[in-house]
């Protein structure tokens, strides 16, 4: 049973980082054929030949959906990355430190949850003038606490851990525990905490991008394709707003699941199951 | 008693803290935005026409040429005698505006959130006390899938459906259009209230349930749960797992406050709904300052306030806790 799981996980994990891979070099080639113009086909619905149909210029959805995806994915896994490595910064420090540097990082996570997450982001994406880079750092930004939390506890519990307090009796420097003994512990817990943040990541930028604070209304992301579309509901285009939106959910969920195998199978709490 | 207020001053003023950085945090954010409220509102057009004079009137309506820190410290004073200064857009008071939307946001709001919670809870004992049957799968499959899809398609989706295909439902505003705000009956309201706010509802449900299931899990491999089984005794659900299940359910759902706020700015977009969400969308893409500042510190004050209500009502449900306050 266990080693079914191990295999299925393991499936699950090179699924989505193939799926990755995959639809970042799909927006680079399709890049052109989302951005043609051919209103000689336009509001065509769902055919063999448009697999999701095209919109109001012709263009065709398909290719619009897969360069949405692979910008949301690329704006996805650079704000996980970036959040995660502030989460991981923070986290440590303020356990290992303790005092001040604790009740300010504490101090800090409250703040950033205090605010609903979407009204943050469109916060920092208005200061950095919005734009793929306001809403990579208004994500960024929103996303460290929940993990920075996690890290602290984590790290505040290994420093009551015998090898580590042995570790200090016998003079090692602070640089050295913290290499040695307590990033390679932490390692799990992040990864799983990185992959888990991605979904989050990703919903967040298409949700901002609908709201138009996010990316440019030309580039063909999957929250712009979706404000576009709201114009169109009435008349009964049902295809422009459905297909982009069911793909995204589908790698989301591809991604939440790989996330969420893994973490149940890195903590030992469940690994047995 | 004086240990149970000591303990509310001390949240008090933490809250209050919050509340200062918070504003602070967004003024300093909006105040480093490149974009140009005069270029954002009246358009380039517009200014090429305009005398040097009129520039000059917009732009000190715009507050453009005043020093961020006397700004704040300005804007602060007068925030604490009560007054958030004047919506750019509506050209009434912040507080005028925020209070009318709140007003119209409350109910979408207060329906989400009684309505997710409960469903969170109910469906997170279904799971956790069918652990690994198809109850349990099936609400765990339902869980993943609505926490991976986005609230405004979702929005998208059951407008499609119900209004436009079905017809059953009105495609938005919180009024029928064209009636009079005197008129309009509290089942008009409901009823244009009650997609959005199902909306939100359904997406709240799937942090709650969860979290509530793996406590429920918990519960049900203690030892004590163990030893009711052998004593034969029944009820264990509602004597046990409820009781032990309270206090994080009772977390989750002033902590989903927040997260129901930050939906609602998405739904009342797809809704054309006019609450609070929308307001703020209207502010951050006219570059409202003053509305979009407002609005922040309500909705922070708003959460705030859910976690602190949280924390008081711990006492009240949990003898130990009353007690362990009392000591420290």
């Amino acid at each position: 049973m266990t080693g079914n799981r191990r295999r299925s996980t393991l499936f699950l994990l090179i699924l989505a980082g193939g799926l990755l891979l995959a639809l970042a070099l799909a927006g680079g080639l399709l890049d052109d054929r989302a951005l043609t113009t051919d209103f000689s086909r336009k509001n065509l619905p769902p055919c063999p030949a448009y697999l999701f149909g095209t919109d109001w210029m012709g263009r065709d959805m398909l290719a619009r959906t897969l360069t949405g995806l692979s910008l949301s994915l690329r704006v996805g896994a650079l704000t996980a990355a970036a959040s995660a490595a502030i989460a991981l910064v923070l986290g440590t420090a303020s356990a290992a430190f303790g005092g001040w540097v604790d009740a300010l990082v504490s101090w800090l996570i409250h703040l950033v949850m205090g605010v609903p997450h979407i009204l943050l982001i469109i916060l920092v994406s208005l200061a950095c003038g919005r734009g793929f880079w306001g809403v990579t750092a208004g994500v960024t930004l929103t996303h460290w606490p929940a993990l920075a939390r996690l890290v602290r506890g984590e790290v505040l519990q290994l420093k009551g851990a015998p090898w580590l307090r042995m570790s200090r009796r016998l003079g090692a420097p602070r640089g050295k525990i913290l290499r040695n003994h307590i990033l390679p512990h932490l390692l799990p817990q992040f990864l799983t905490g990185l992959i888990l943040q991605f979904p989050h990541a990703i919903l967040h930028e298409a949700g901002v991008t609908f709201l138009g604070f996010g990316l440019p209304p030309e580039q063909p992301a999957i929250g712009v394709i979706l404000e576009e579309s709201m114009s169109y509901l009435t008349t009964g285009r049902w295809w422009l707003a459905l297909f982009p939106g069911l793909a995204l959910v589908l790698v989301v969920v591809l991604f939440a699941l790989a996330g969420e195998r893994l973490r149940l199978l890195l903590s030992p709490a469940s690994a047995q199951e | 008693m004086l240990h149970r207020l000591q303990f509310t001053a001390k949240k008090l003023v933490r809250m209050a803290l919050l509340l200062l950085g918070v504003s602070l945090t967004a003024f300093l954010l909006m105040d480093a935005s490149p974009l140009d409220p005069l270029q954002t509102n009246i358009g380039q057009a517009a200014l090429g026409t305009m005398s040097p004079e009129q520039i000059a009137r917009l732009e000190e309506y715009w507050g453009i040429n005043t020093p961020a820190a006397e700004r704040y410290v300005g804007w602060l004073g007068s925030a604490l005698r009560g007054d958030f200064g004047v919506s750019l857009l509506y050209s009434r008071p912040v507080l005028a505006v925020v209070g009318q939307r709140l007003g119209n946001s409350l109910w979408l709001l207060l329906f989400a959130w009684v309505l997710s919670g409960g469903l969170g809870l109910a469906l997170g004992l279904a799971a956790g006390a069918n652990r690994g049957r198809w109850p349990d799968r099936l609400i765990r499959g339902y869980c993943l899938v609505i926490s991976s899809t986005p609230t405004f398609w979702l929005a998208l989706l059951l407008l499609m459906v119900f209004s436009v295909w079905l017809g059953w439902l009105p495609i938005g505003l919180s009024v029928p259009i064209g009636a009079d705000a005197a008129s309009v009956t509290l089942t008009a309201r409901l009823y244009h209230a009650l997609l959005p706010g199902l909306t939100l509802s359904v997406t709240g449900v799937a942090g709650i349930a969860l979290h509530t299931r793996e406590k429920v899990v918990d519960v049900l491999d203690s030892d004590y749960v163990l030893f009711a089984r052998a004593r034969g005794e029944g009820h264990i659900l509602r004597r046990h797992v409820l009781r032990n299940v309270a206090l994080p359910a009772l977390t989750l759902q002033f902590a989903s406050i927040g997260e129901i706020i930050g939906g609602s700015v998405l739904v009342e977009q797809v809704f054309s709904y006019p609450g609070l969400g929308q307001a703020a969308v209207a502010a951050g893409l006219g570059g409202d300052l003053p509305l979009l500042l407002g609005i922040t510190v309500v909705t922070a004050a708003l959460v705030f306030g859910g976690s602190l209500a949280a924390d008081l009502l711990y006492g009240v449900i949990d003898p130990r806790i009353r007690r362990g306050a009392a000591k420290a």
